[in-house]
């Protein structure tokens, strides 16, 4: 099992930037001709340090039979740039790649679609651009008709079709292909969730027959069901090579912006959610209504969140939960448990504040917000880990501080002590 | 990382490198996608008349109108000569052959440009799509050709023109054109990618290059300058073609040597700047 089938070797490019590949021939000529006067070679010298940019510099890693590698990493860390070179649309400035067995890529689904050829004979072209032969077409076609689920428009010029259904008769196409390896890039975040969910579980099929897979997506919930390995890129470089869980977390430590501000950017990592609502800040704020990542000992504190809703919510459901320095949660509240009523959303930007008259312990903490309708339980959004603040020692002056070296749990509860003199 | 337990026994079935070897037309490889080909012919042809009222008889309308009007202005107005032949026969026999040339030339002159969705996307061997357009034009040709001996025969029958034994040289006359059109297309091509101002001197070249060709007039024409003429490789094959099928002028094997020759360099020269500029056009366009 332990074959080899892909093998990296030192591979880089190298992009020129800027406007050099625009020049006329009248400039190009110019330029050799000054280059000849002059005798030197200026014409080539035009460019400097700064027009360059090596989008992958050094990459090496391998990639056995059966594995499912997860190649995770920022935009412009050179994932494409990478799966573009392994699919052979562009060829690297040096190094290799050496291939064994049958590859086929999928940077886009429905390459070469002709929108005034029928869907039918769309599968052809597009089958036979992947690398199908007719005959393994034709054998397969009922499969992916049926798997498309367009199947009454098959004869229909893929123009008067929905962007949904073109999608899907896309990807049904490319999850008929037999490669030894797959090569995909972020394609799975199309259709419908009944129709990621069919792709997903074509995706799991093809890895449990054996076959190498490489894998780039924004989506870590995704990758996390999917992959066995990871590499993370970060500036053209391999930062990580390992397990996907490895790979995963070392990508999420370098959320540390978010965790200082609580303002969680669009494109933040969230694992699920239907995405009815997202929450746009989660902090955490102390008695004099400032944001703040140092609460005293003994401080009361609130959790402050903004959340939009992009449409109409009824019946759902607010909570947080406090981790600590290893993840686990040690403090949960949600609205339900507190006024046993669930709440309504109308579209637009709402500000939640949740009161707490807890006393934390000292120590490091990270917040956690999630929303989801009460009835079914489906998460609308979740805000994993937006906030780190921390618990220090010292309490306000004349509250008394906490005076010992080792903490004892993380919520100092709030409890009466009564005393009976017992002679 | 674990070593490789024996690099010896690892066979690997493909390797990409910077760069490939200078000539290096992969014909086995472009065998294997021999179905994508064919499908590339045909959505050109099912895409080319979609929406249109008469659908694919344009293949035959088109020629059949510019002869009309050659025959119009350049016959009967322009008074210029024919060699003896009818008028319809003389300009369609051109007509065709030219446009057979021109339509390889020029279709596959854009083979980078109007293909870089595709490519930037998926890799196949990138000779498919000049090879498909050249098929194209083939078919086309011939549907064409069809309607020119259909004429022809009328005027046999009148006996008007007779043609010879010189007509089984027609398939090295395609063959020759072919390569021809596809090498210079293909050298276009590579270079348009990165002086995007080539592909508006094409469509004047091109218009050039047929008033230098004896389309419209009998190669006789020029009298003492046909040495002139004869550089243009062209000129062999149209001459060929009508002493062929209409028994006018004669056929120059010198010429025509010079024309397979000419063309035979220009798809080698084509081939090897395309196959450079192929592997890394993506990161110009």
């Amino acid at each position: 099992m332990s074959d080899l089938v892909i093998k990296v070797d030192a591979v880089s490019k190298l992009y020129k930037l800027g406007v050099i590949t625009s020049r006329t021939i009248r400039e190009d000529i110019r330029l050799w001709w000054k280059s000849k006067i002059k005798g030197n070679d200026s014409w080539k010298r035009e460019l400097k340090e700064e027009d360059y940019l090596w989008a992958l510099k050094d990459i090496s890693f391998e990639v056995r039979r059966g594995e499912v590698l997860g190649i995770i990493g920022k935009n412009g860390a050179g994932k494409s740039t990478l799966l573009k070179i392994m699919s052979r649309v562009t060829s690297p400035t040096s190094g290799s790649i050496k291939i064994k067995g049958r590859a086929a890529s999928l940077l886009e689904v429905g390459t070469g679609f002709h929108p005034e050829l029928t869907g039918r004979e769309n599968i052809f072209l597009n089958g036979a651009i992947l690398g199908m032969s007719k005959a393994e077409i034709r054998s397969k076609l009922d499969e992916i008709i049926e798997f498309s689920g367009v199947s009454r428009f098959i004869d229909t010029p893929v123009k008067r079709y929905s962007s949904g259904m073109y999608v899907r008769l896309a990807f049904a196409v490319a999850a008929h292909l037999d490669p030894d390896i797959l090569i995909v890039d972020e394609v799975l975040a199309v259709g419908d969730m009944e129709f990621q969910k069919k792709c997903l579980g074509k995706m799991k099929d093809v890895s449990g027959q054996g076959r190498t897979v490489l894998f780039v997506s924004h989506n870590m919930a995704i990758m996390k069901s999917l992959c066995t390995r990871g590499i993370l890129l970060e500036k053209g470089r391999i930062k990580v090579n390992g397990s996907i869980h490895e790979t995963i977390d070392e990508y999420f430590s370098e959320n540390k912006e978010v965790a200082k501000t609580g303002i969680i950017p669009d494109d933040f990592y969230r694992p699920y959610g239907t995405g009815e609502a997202r929450f746009k800040v989660a902090y955490v704020i102390n008695q004099g209504q400032e944001k703040t990542n140092e609460l005293r000992f003994n401080e009361r504190f609130r959790i402050k969140m903004e959340l939009q809703a992009l449409q109409d919510i009824k019946g759902a459901l607010l909570s947080v939960q406090l981790k600590n320095g290893v993840h686990e949660t040690v403090v949960f509240s949600s609205d339900y448990r507190s006024k046993f009523t669930t709440v309504d959303f109308c579209k637009g930007n709402h500000l939640v504040e949740v009161d707490f008259n807890t006393c934390l312990m000292p120590g490091r903490y990270l917040l956690t917000a999630n929303l989801s309708f009460f009835n079914s339980g489906s998460v609308i959004d979740t805000a994993q880990n937006v906030f780190e603040f921390t618990v220090s020692n010292l309490a306000e002056p004349g509250k008394g501080d906490y005076l010992w070296g080792t903490v004892h749990g993380y919520v100092h509860a709030d409890t009466n002590w009564v005393y009976k003199n017992l002679n | 990382m674990t070593p490789t337990e024996n690099p010896a026994q690892v066979t690997w079935d493909l390797e990409i490198k910077p760069r490939n070897r200078f000539f290096d037309l992969r014909y086995r490889e472009l065998w294997a996608y021999r179905d994508l080909i064919l499908l590339f012919v045909k959505r050109d042809f099912t895409v080319q008349y979609k929406q249109t009222l008469l659908g694919p008889l344009w293949h035959i309308l088109q020629p059949l109108i510019t002869t009309l009007m050659y025959t119009f202005i350049f016959g009967n107005f322009a008074r210029i000569p024919t060699d003896g032949s009818p008028g319809p026969v003389f300009y369609l026999s051109g007509i065709i052959i030219w446009y057979f040339f021109a339509g390889c030339f020029s279709n596959t002159s854009n083979t980078f440009l109007s293909n870089a969705g595709i490519f930037g996307k998926i890799y196949f061997p990138r000779l498919a799509v000049p090879v498909s357009v050249v098929i194209s034009n083939a078919v086309r040709f011939f549907i064409q050709l069809g309607i020119f001996l259909a004429i022809a025969a009328y005027y046999i029958y009148r006996g008007d023109i007779s043609p010879g034994t010189t007509v089984a040289l027609l398939p090295l006359l395609l063959i020759i054109m072919a390569l021809m059109g596809m090498g210079a297309g293909l050298l276009v091509s590579s270079l348009t990618t990165k002086y995007r101002d080539l592909s508006f001197f094409l469509a004047f070249g091109l218009q050039l290059w047929m008033y230098l060709t004896p389309i419209i007039y009998p190669a006789s024409l020029w009298g003492e300058y046909r040495w002139v003429l004869d550089l243009n490789p062209m000129t062999a094959i149209v001459e060929t073609f009508r002493n062929g099928f209409l028994g006018t002028g004669q056929v120059g094997y010198l010429n025509l040597g010079y024309s397979a020759v000419f063309s035979l360099v220009i798809f080698f020269l084509g081939t090897a700047i395309f196959n450079k500029v192929e592997r890394t056009f993506m990161d110009t366009v």
